[in-house]
């Protein structure tokens, strides 16, 4: 049941992307591509439990350089689009 | 309330929250309430995390998190807006290659929880649910290999691409060498044999990274032939693996939250991608897999051009913008290469001063990502009203007296409408040559990225001003001002 359930929203949040990201002017399509990248440095959730957890060393070594990773593409996408955004709202 | 629910609500929230976020994104107005609403979500999930029972030490994380925190300011505020693809193909990277990292991370976790039955394994079993064992299930490895076959595509991929954008010497021209279709082929099922055999012996790890090994070669493979102006779909296609590796490592997790976000930007990166192949008339496929070159059949440059090219000033372009009523600037990559984008936007403005109507014209794929022009623009302060894309525009431009076509070629030739023949034969085009007089501003007569020559240059309604786009735009302003 666990596979279906997590495939049920797998398919399902396909579909809201579909939705909402089709409404999305081209005028924003680069802070969407920056911005979305910043979201899909979600991983930085699961390189946390592997860097933190009670793992072997070299588990815990991966966990850290995919912390490393992921934390640079949180934090990186979400300045850059703000950044970007605050040019377009400035003259809005 | 058991702490486990209480984090997976948090996931629920920091779900809702990224939905929201990006909802935020569609009106320029509200995108930046947006983006911070997506952030506050990253935070809700990343501290929902750090409270979970299985992180037992938090040295390692915090470490990292500030290693990474610093690496990602600096960037997202040094860089030139002029470089934003480069960056965001280095991000898109970096997800990638933390997806392969955390599932080769699980998958010793899996060896190591088969061996103890320790207090390790009962925490996994109480953060994924009752029932769940401690070595992976079927659907959990085969979700291992596709993070890790995606995330290593990615991530090379992705540094290929930044190594292109970057223009650095030996990755700026497409390469190109003998039997690279067959080669790709072999990679891919090499790739999808070691894939299932590390399914099928998942206690042999050293599989995994072998997957891994093979695929970081394929994305480089893959991406190494793909041309500067293709590169728009090249981005938008591993914007989009980037969310499929999370979400692939969010079905290693069993978590939600990685497989809620990772589709959306799955989504997000697909309809990128067919909106740029449309602005092509290029199939996926093509542009992947297939070389532009010039038609058989085309015409050569001296045939379209001999005698019919008419050079043009800065005073005569001048005269010209005074009396006109409507102006439309068509900006291309060029003005990027030249940062032209602050003397455009200053020239818009003085044109507006004196009663002229200016509206921009933005082609889908010009420049080097989508959007790419816009930012820019935006950057020099121009309203994003008047930045019109291709179904805006084009009905406008028999009612435009001048229109001014900076640093784009293939987005403005005709020959897209005329000739079923040429490589951009459908390509939906800005219809330039229907004002009243074109003025292109190019250093030379160089084709543009399809190799072919443009008739528009020769067209009686054409002028050609042979000029830096910077020093060209400067030196407009300053005649107009002297009329």
């Amino acid at each position: 049941m666990e596979l279906i359930s997590s495939l049920t929203i797998f398919v399902l949040a396909i579909f809201v992307g579909f939705e909402i990201i089709t409404k999305i002017p081209p005028t924003l399509h680069t802070p969407l591509m920056s911005g979305s990248n910043a979201i899909s440095g979600i991983t930085l959730v699961g390189a946390i439990l592997a860097a933190g957890s009670d793992l072997p060393t070299v588990a815990r070594a991966l966990g850290f350089l995919a912390v490393v990773l992921a934390t640079v593409n949180v934090v990186g996408g979400f300045l850059v689009t703000n950044r970007m955004l605050e040019m377009f709202r400035r003259k809005g | 309330m058991d702490r486990t629910v209480v984090i997976n609500l948090a996931y629920l929230l920091a779900g809702v929250l990224f939905i929201f976020g990006l909802k935020g994104l569609t009106h320029p107005r509200t995108a930046v309430r947006g983006n911070l609403t997506g952030a506050l979500g990253m935070l809700v999930a990343v501290v929902a995390t750090l409270v979970h029972q299985e992180v037992v030490s938090l040295g390692l994380v915090i470490a990292g998190m500030v290693v990474g925190a610093a690496v990602g300011a600096v960037l997202a505020q040094r860089i030139h807006m002029t470089a934003m693809p480069q960056l965001v193909a280095l991000f898109n990277g970096f997800g990638g290659g933390a997806s392969v990292l955390v599932a080769g991370a699980e998958l010793l976790r899996s060896g190591t929880t088969s061996a103890q039955t320790t207090a390790l394994a009962a925490a996994a079993d109480a953060a994924s649910g009752p029932g769940a064992t401690s070595a992976m299930g079927l659907d959990q490895l085969i979700a291992v290999v596709a993070s890790g076959l995606i995330g290593a595509v990615t991530f090379w991929g992705s540094m290929v691409a930044f190594g292109k954008l970057q223009e650095l010497r030996w990755l700026k021209k497409p390469i190109h060498y003998p039997g690279q279709h067959p080669a790709n082929a072999v990679l891919g099922a090499l790739v999808l044999a070691l894939g299932v055999a590390m399914i099928s012996w998942p206690e042999h790890a050293w599989l995994y990274w072998a997957v891994v090994l093979v695929a970081s070669v394929l994305g480089v493979t893959l991406v190494l032939p793909i041309g500067g102006a293709d590169m728009p779909v090249v981005i938008a296609l591993l914007n989009s693996y980037s969310g499929l590796a999370a979400a692939a490592t969010g079905f290693v997790l069993e978590n939600n939250v990685l497989i809620i976000s990772g589709s959306l930007v799955g989504a997000s990166g697909v309809i990128l991608t067919q909106l740029m192949c449309k602005a092509m008339n290029r199939s996926l496929v093509h542009v992947l897999f297939g070389t532009l070159g010039p038609g058989e059949e085309g015409a050569t440059a001296d045939e379209v051009y001999q005698g019919r090219i008419k050079s043009t000033s800065a005073e005569e372009v001048a005269m010209l913008l005074e009396t006109a009523r409507r102006v439309v600037i068509v900006p291309g990559y060029g003005m990027a290469v030249a940062q032209a984008q602050h003397a455009v936007s200053e020239l818009a403005k003085v044109l507006e001063s004196r009663g002229t109507e200016v509206e921009f014209g933005i082609h889908p794929v010009a420049g080097r990502m989508p959007g790419h022009m816009n930012v820019l623009l935006a950057e020099a302060d121009v309203p994003y009203e008047k930045l019109k894309d291709l179904d805006e525009i084009n009905p406008t431009f028999e009612q435009t007296d001048v229109v001014i076509v900076i640093g784009a070629n293939d987005v403005v030739n005709p020959v897209a409408r005329t000739d079923p023949n040429s490589p951009i034969a459908g390509m939906p085009i800005l219809e330039v040559d229907k004002a009243k007089t074109v003025v292109v501003i190019k250093r030379s007569l160089s084709p543009g990225f399809a190799g072919i020559p443009n008739p528009l240059f020769a067209a009686d309604n054409t002028l050609m001003f042979f000029e830096d786009g910077k020093k060209a735009i400067t030196e407009l302003i300053s005649a107009l001002k002297e009329l």
